[in-house]
């Protein structure tokens, strides 16, 4: 059993409270998981720079060195905001070169997501502990996912914590355990796919960024997840200016939705969604097993 | 009769369910469920309970005796295990409707999900539009009957239970079966939708039963099977 949550806010009407609600949806879904929580905001970085949100786990780090060489690797600017053991780097450089020079250079830092978007949170412990201590009720933006873990099919870890990153702007949560992850992690290695943990919903994460590498849309690579995945999964996917569902084709795995003119919500039960605002006018429904979701901002 | 307002916001699910689980009879109104899981579970005596707005799981579940109306959604195993009394929700069900029911009666005036009325066991279901893939998976007795359609593999390994559907059903589960529509069936389709409320006519409905194929001892080659046994191999 996990939680999972995502609001999705078609319009300007919530944007400054995203967070708020975000964290109000995470609270009631501490009770399917108290081992660790994550959660991923969309907030457009200034105009052309890219955001990578790293984290030194459990150890105080110094960042500024790193941010001093970045920027002479990069030749472009490097801002800095810390966050406890978390860190958001804002550059006008190459988002994709930050981020592999930081894997080849800082190995003692994970780089937990990268885009113009999204930043990205994670940590063992109670959902509500790691919400107030990153600050989720204070976030603006477009859209956030987010995930309490009740830990199955590996070790209760930060890294193993959701959500996972699938590729720039891109990250996934999952309520659910697969089947065929080692088979799987396995073939993604042989396409390059690098993995952090032994976990089942890396692999699927790993799954949609090889998809998504290779030119496949969003759709296209859920798709694919269909065909090539087994086991129980209900996700919830981030992308930039948008957000998807997609269940497994036997759905043991709860989900409810709920849209207004203003917002989309999701989450594995509907208590999460009860006190968001307008709700009562809301249109709710359960997705359909094995069917696509997706909404997004128009461009 | 009064009706006694029973406010989630003010009391605790336990403190509820114990009121409504220690009161002989009466009427009575839940306020603000929020989706809390297992609102008016375990009901055994004849109260009527009344809830606005949705609820999260197993509303209603291990219903032995009584009426809950929900105004609004349920969610996964809404009136599982349900023996006698009645269940009605104006809005959608998810997963697992009326599961393993002994008797008493489930109305869902939208649509319900997956596993509708999995295992039923004597319990009535209708549906006001459509079920999900599996619905009535090994259902032993009783009767679902669906105004809307139905997903994939309705009915699959079905025992002995009715299936009445109006619209179109994506496909059959294993041994189950398109079935004649007799006198009997029509006089039981009629009281159900009258006893649910629904407008329609029995006669647009088809109904699938089991071919009593899958649980029966059945060899495919029983030539095959006897001449290995007299030779021993």
């Amino acid at each position: 059993m996990c939680g999972i949550v995502g609001l999705f806010l078609k319009t300007e009407k919530y944007r400054h409270e995203l967070g708020l609600h975000t964290a109000a949806m995470l609270h009631e879904m501490r009770g399917r998981g108290l081992d660790s929580a994550g959660f991923a905001v969309y907030d457009p970085a200034r105009e052309g720079h890219t955001r990578l949100t790293l984290l030194s786990e459990g150890r105080e780090f110094d960042w500024s060195p790193t941010a001093a060489a970045l920027e002479t690797a990069l030749n472009a600017e490097v801002t800095v905001r810390q966050i406890l053991d978390h860190a958001v780097f804002e550059t006008t450089g190459d988002g994709r070169a930050a981020r592999q020079w930081i894997i080849d250079n800082v190995p003692e830092v994970d780089v937990l997501s990268h885009g113009r978007q999204i930043e990205l949170y994670k940590s063992v412990g109670d959902p509500d502990l790691v919400a107030s201590r990153y600050d989720l009720a204070s976030r603006t933006g477009t859209h956030a996912i987010a995930h309490t873990r009740m830990a199955t099919e590996s070790a209760v870890t930060t890294n193993g914590s959701h959500p996972f990153v699938t590729g720039a702007d891109t990250c996934l949560v999952h309520n659910g355990s697969l089947s065929n992850h080692n088979q799987l992690r396995k073939k993604l290695v042989q396409q390059g796919e690098s993995f952090q943990t032994e976990n089942d919903s890396e692999v699927a994460a790993g799954y949609l960024s090889w998809r998504l590498r290779e030119g496949d849309t969003i759709d296209e690579a859920l798709h694919g997840a269909l065909r090539d995945l087994d086991g129980f999964y209900t996700f919830a996917i981030g992308v930039e200016n948008g957000f998807a569902i997609l269940r497994d084709p036997i759905a043991c795995k709860p989900a409810v939705v709920a849209e207004t003119d203003d917002w989309v919500a999701m989450s594995s039960e509907y208590r999460a969604i009860a006190m968001l605002p307008d709700v009562a006018h809301a249109s709710v429904f359960e997705p359909d097993p094995g069917r696509i979701y997706s909404w997004s901002l128009a461009a | 009769m009064t009706e006694t307002i029973l406010d989630l916001a003010e009391i605790t699910l336990r403190e509820l369910n114990q009121t409504l689980q220690n009161s002989a009879n009466g009427a009575f109104r839940v306020t603000n469920p929020r989706g809390a899981h297992a609102v008016a579970a375990g009901l055994h005596t004849d109260v009527e309970v009344h809830i606005d707005g949705s609820v999260g799981y197993y509303c209603a579940g291990m219903h032995q005796v009584g009426t809950v109306r929900v105004e609004g959604n349920a969610s996964t195993g809404l009136a599982e295990n349900i023996m006698s009394g009645k269940v009605h929700i104006t809005g959608s069900a998810t997963m697992s409707a009326g599961a393993t029911g002994n008797g008493g009666l489930v109305v869902i005036e939208g649509n319900s999900g997956a596993r509708c009325g999995i295992s039923m066991k004597g319990v009535d279901i209708v549906v006001g539009g459509n079920v999900g893939h599996m619905s009535a998976f090994m259902g032993q007795a009783g009767n679902l009957v669906v105004l809307g359609d139905a997903a994939n593999d309705l009915g699959d390994s079905l025992y002995e239970a009715n299936i009445f559907v109006r619209g179109k059903v994506a496909s059959l589960g294993a041994d189950c079966i398109e079935k004649e529509m007799r006198a009997e069936h029509v006089e039981t389709l009629t009281r159900l939708l009258a006893e649910a409320g629904m407008d329609a006519d029995p006669a647009d409905f088809t109904r699938f039963g089991s071919a009593r194929e899958l649980y029966n001892f059945h060899v495919d080659d029983i030539d095959a099977e006897l001449a290995a046994r007299s030779t021993g191999a």
